[in-house]
């Protein structure tokens, strides 16, 4: 009974959908915001998908769907098998201090299997800012329908920033995340074959 | 539409007029940018058309979530005379001085389609119709908005007056600038949905929209077409300029 894998597929599949989803929202985003943007820049044209206005958008209205949807059911698989009680968690802040200063000093091992405290983190975070950027998103597309909802953003245009920001922390995470992937290869693998546990119990 | 030159800074879709001509009928397939294309390119979606058509039924899809969330009595907020974007940014598909010239003593609204009474109206007759005015936020698609007020003939108003079938699908309508657009039928009910004649305390003026133009705050900027010369009332989609294009056609808010 020992052969748990080193990550169970709903993980490796919902994780592989949303990496797509999220170069497409992402990219289609910035060519939405390119047509209006909020501060004194642009993306480049060639980091937007779409083409042009109308085409960012139906990308990003398409995409919204496989990521709120796949996102669902990760957060369900996470909580029902017990995966996010199991692998991101305990969390508390000495264990961040302690992992994030042996990883300054390069000192910290990674072990194939377990998240060190900084990777908890940073997976906690990052899923809230998937709520925040959902809900934001959810504002601004609807601002009359869910009125509510847009209230609590601080109403309309105060939603884009907030969408925006949302955005732009997740960007952050995903350059710190691939950066961790770039300095630890072996960790690839096993997000896509699922790998093997060398010891039976974590 | 052709050479058109720079537009005033805050344009809404006039600044993608030339890109969108290039891509007119290619439509959303060329709208792949080169990273979309290298990112896409180990995908089977590679293939323009294959992506083309999964977009336009997932916008198909999100017409009829859209015509679900809406609801036919929910008022979008308004605002009080101080919160009136000032100056209100002007936008079209062509810039500033390509604004149609119109008549207006001979002006007239044509109306067809499934209405009962299909006499033409003038801006007179129609003033004398009930009248309403809200301040509302106008929301571009292309992210920016403004608030204003806007005054004229609730559309159900006029829609019961001529007699049109409001169980058909849609209200289309067309403009004296070659622009056209529609709205569901649930949403010309709306009691904020205007044919408005007034914009601030003033008759509309050229640059917003003159004579006559659509205000409905239940819908991005451009379902709000301006200087309007036909209303149609019909059970085919009547399809936009902007529509066709791969606007979504609800494009509720
Ligand atoms: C091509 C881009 C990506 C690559 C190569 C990649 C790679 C990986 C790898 C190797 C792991 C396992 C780490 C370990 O075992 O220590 C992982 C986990 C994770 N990644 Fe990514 N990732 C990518 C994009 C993303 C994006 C865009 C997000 C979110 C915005 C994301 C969120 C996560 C999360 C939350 C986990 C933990 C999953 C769990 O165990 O529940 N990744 N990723």
């Amino acid at each position: 009974m020992s052969t748990r894998r080193i990550h169970a597929w709903p993980v490796r599949l919902t994780h592989w959908l949303n990496a797509f989803g999220m170069f497409c929202m992402i990219s289609s985003g910035w060519g939405i915001y390119n047509a209006s943007p909020l501060f004194a820049f642009h993306f480049p044209t060639w980091s937007t998908l779409g083409g042009w206005l109308g085409g960012s958008i139906a990308w990003h209205l398409a995409v919204m769907w496989l990521l709120v949807i796949n996102a669902l059911a990760y957060l369900l698989y996470g909580a029902l098998s017990r995966h996010f009680a199991r692998d991101l968690l305990p969390l508390s802040v000495s264990a961040v201090r302690r992992d994030l200063f042996a990883a300054l000093r390069l000192k910290l091992q990674h072990r194939l299997g377990h998240y060190n405290a900084v990777q908890r983190l940073s997976y906690w975070l990052v899923l809230a800012l998937g709520v925040l950027v959902v809900l934001s998103g959810l504002a601004i597309w609807k601002p009359v329908q869910l009125h509510g909802l847009a209230s609590l953003f601080g109403g309309f245009d105060i939603a884009r920033y907030v969408h925006f920001f949302a955005m732009a922390g997740i960007a952050a995470f995903i350059v710190l995340h691939l950066t961790l992937v770039l300095l630890v290869p072996s960790t690839l693998p096993p997000m896509i074959t699922g790998g093997r546990r060398e010891t039976s119990h974590e | 539409m052709s050479e058109r030159k720079k537009a005033p800074p805050k344009l809404e879709p006039a600044q993608q007029t030339q890109v969108v001509n290039l891509q007119r009928r290619l439509l959303l397939r060329s709208g792949l940018s080169l990273g979309a294309l290298a990112m896409l390119g180990g995908c089977n979606l590679q293939d323009g058309d294959q992506v083309d058509k999964l977009l336009w039924s997932m916008s198909r899809w999100n017409d009829r979530v859209q015509a679900w969330l809406f609801s036919g009595q929910r008022l979008a907020q308004t605002y009080t005379a101080t919160q009136i974007t000032d100056p209100f940014p002007f936008n079209a598909f062509y810039a500033e001085y390509n604004v149609p010239e119109i008549d207006l003593d001979g002006y007239r609204l044509e109306v067809s389609g499934l209405v009962e009474r299909k006499q033409p109206w003038t801006l007179q007759a129609l003033r004398q119709l009930p009248q309403r005015s809200d301040i509302t936020r106008l929301i571009c698609i292309e992210g920016w908005s403004a608030i204003g007020q806007w005054g004229g003939v609730p559309l159900r108003t006029f829609l019961e007056r001529i007699g049109a079938d409001t169980t058909a699908k849609y209200v289309g309508f067309k403009c004296a600038d070659r622009y056209y657009s529609y709205l569901d039928m649930p949403t010309a009910l709306h009691p904020q949905t205007l044919l408005a004649l007034d914009f601030g305390q003033v008759a509309l003026p050229p640059d917003y929209g003159y004579p006559l133009r659509v205000r409905v705050p239940t819908k991005l900027g451009f379902k709000n077409p301006k200087h309007i010369v036909e209303l149609f009332v019909s059970n085919q989609n009547p399809g936009g300029y902007w529509e066709d294009q791969g606007y979504n056609g609800f494009s509720g808010i």
